[in-house]
């Protein structure tokens, strides 16, 4: 008798376990392309910010490679460096590096470099700073991210390349400087990378990770 | 036992026995997404969802599912309509369902739906099921909206950012600046103007209930004294 309602009970919860799961992969069916076309979606509207549309005419999701490099990029995991490139010549990268010192943990940065070396934009993609102090990093907040804009590596000095309480030229926010300084450290330490690989970035892999966007 | 009218059973869900403002379920999405009024709309429409389709599916069921098992059938239940409803946000919500990031699959732990599960679809029938389901998660996304406009008009001076992520680009004009030039009250916007926010609420409903019981009373004690007095 027991073990009769044991048995009826584990083919009720198997029946229940195949039904769900099977809903879960029906929908899932029916949304995945969806859900990667909004992902890619939203990926290109974040590099159309930092790089015009019309100033190149590849496909700069496919065309993309991934770079690891901790000490310059600030974290262990493999960054990907999507490549903007018009006729076939390069034009600009986009890079996306970590701020490893950030008030409040990691900062994940998207910073757009064109082919010359001079910054077209950087935007915060994710971070955890204190709202209302160390926020204003994002562009909905304030404009100080745009304060990049056409910087290099000889704009500022080296030496200007920091934030105004050390001595440099970037502004800080009253009462936070943690988290400029570690987006200033991450912008600079991701423009030196930039140009002392610049070669290799552009050439490397020209067909790498194409599925992988 | 009589089965609860519907009228009982909607005046429950939205007020006697709201989920927030008096079982205090679900306290844990209810506090972190409520810094806007389309954030909390969003997680108690998709709350309210996950209620109305578990609760069918609780009722239809309940004829032949033994006690022993009921619960991880629920569970599975519930856990199957989330996953769905989270595919389906990302999908067609995909900003918002960035924005409201895990509280989306944690609607499987808010026992809220299990609650209800437990204690009104495995025993009553499916349309009375149903319109529990209802009126519990309409009263769920009042409690979130009006939590989220208190800490929206405080904490940033508007009412309505981003409807557009909701009702897509058509809607932006529902956005409303209520100070302009506002910096901000940064408390409101932090947890604890969650916490403080949500305590003023259940306050306001207590006066409120207090308010009417005492006019029932003096009603009943106006009704009463003629009689007495002849």
């Amino acid at each position: 008798m027991i073990v009769q309602s044991m048995v009826r009970n584990a083919i009720l919860l198997g029946i229940f376990a195949v039904l769900g799961t099977g809903m879960v992969a029906l929908t899932h069916e029916n949304t995945k392309s969806r859900i990667a076309e909004n992902q890619r979606q939203a990926l290109l509207a974040n590099l159309h910010e930092l790089v015009p549309p019309n100033t190149y005419n590849n496909d700069i999701i496919g065309d993309h490679i991934t770079v690891t490099d901790q000490d310059m990029l600030g974290t262990a995991d493999p960054v990907p460096v999507y490549r903007a490139r018009k006729n076939g010549s390069p034009v600009a990268a986009v890079l996306t590096p970590v701020a490893p010192d950030g008030y409040n943990g990691d900062i994940k940065l998207m910073v757009a470099i064109s082919y010359d070396g001079t910054i077209l934009g950087v935007r915060v993609l994710a971070h955890n700073e204190t709202p209302g102090l160390g926020d204003a990093i994002d562009i909905s907040k304030t404009p100080w991210v745009t304060g990049f804009n056409g910087r290099s590596l000889n704009n500022p000095k080296p030496d200007k390349w920091h934030v105004k309480r050390d001595g440099g030229v970037f502004d800080q926010f009253t009462g936070a400087t943690i988290t400029p300084r570690a987006v200033v450290k991450a912008v600079h330490k991701c423009l030196q990378y930039y140009m002392s690989n610049r070669d290799t970035l552009f050439s490397k892999g020209e067909h790498e990770g194409k599925s992988t966007a | 036992m009589t089965p609860p009218s519907y009228n009982s059973i909607i005046r429950d869900g939205l007020w006697n026995n709201n989920p927030a403002l008096v079982q205090i379920l679900g306290l844990c999405p209810l506090l972190a997404v409520t810094a806007t009024v389309v954030n909390g709309f969003a997680l108690g429409v998709a709350t309210a969802v996950v209620l109305v389709c578990s609760n069918v599916t609780v009722s239809l069921i309940r004829g032949f599912v033994k006690p022993e098992v009921r619960i991880p059938v629920f569970v599975m239940v519930i856990a199957s309509f989330v996953t769905a409803i989270e595919l389906a946000m990302n999908a067609y919500f995909h900003a918002l369902y960035n924005i409201l990031g895990i509280f989306i699959p944690l609607i499987v732990t808010n026992c809220n739906i299990i609650a209800r599960a437990e204690a009104f679809a495995s025993k009553n029938t499916v349309s009375r099921s149903m319109v529990d389901g209802l009126a519990t998660g309409i009263g769920f996304t009042l409690v979130l909206m009006a939590l989220g406009a208190m800490r929206e008009v405080i904490g940033r001076g508007t009412l309505l950012t981003q409807a557009n992520l909701m009702f897509g680009e058509s809607a932006k004009w529902m956005t409303v600046t209520v100070f302009d030039h506002y910096n901000g009250y940064l408390l409101a916007i932090l947890p604890p103007g969650a916490f403080l926010g949500l305590g003023f609420l259940i306050a306001l409903k207590n006066v409120i209930d207090d308010r009417l019981k005492r006019r029932v009373l003096a009603q009943q004690a106006a009704d009463a004294r003629p009689a007495g007095a002849v």
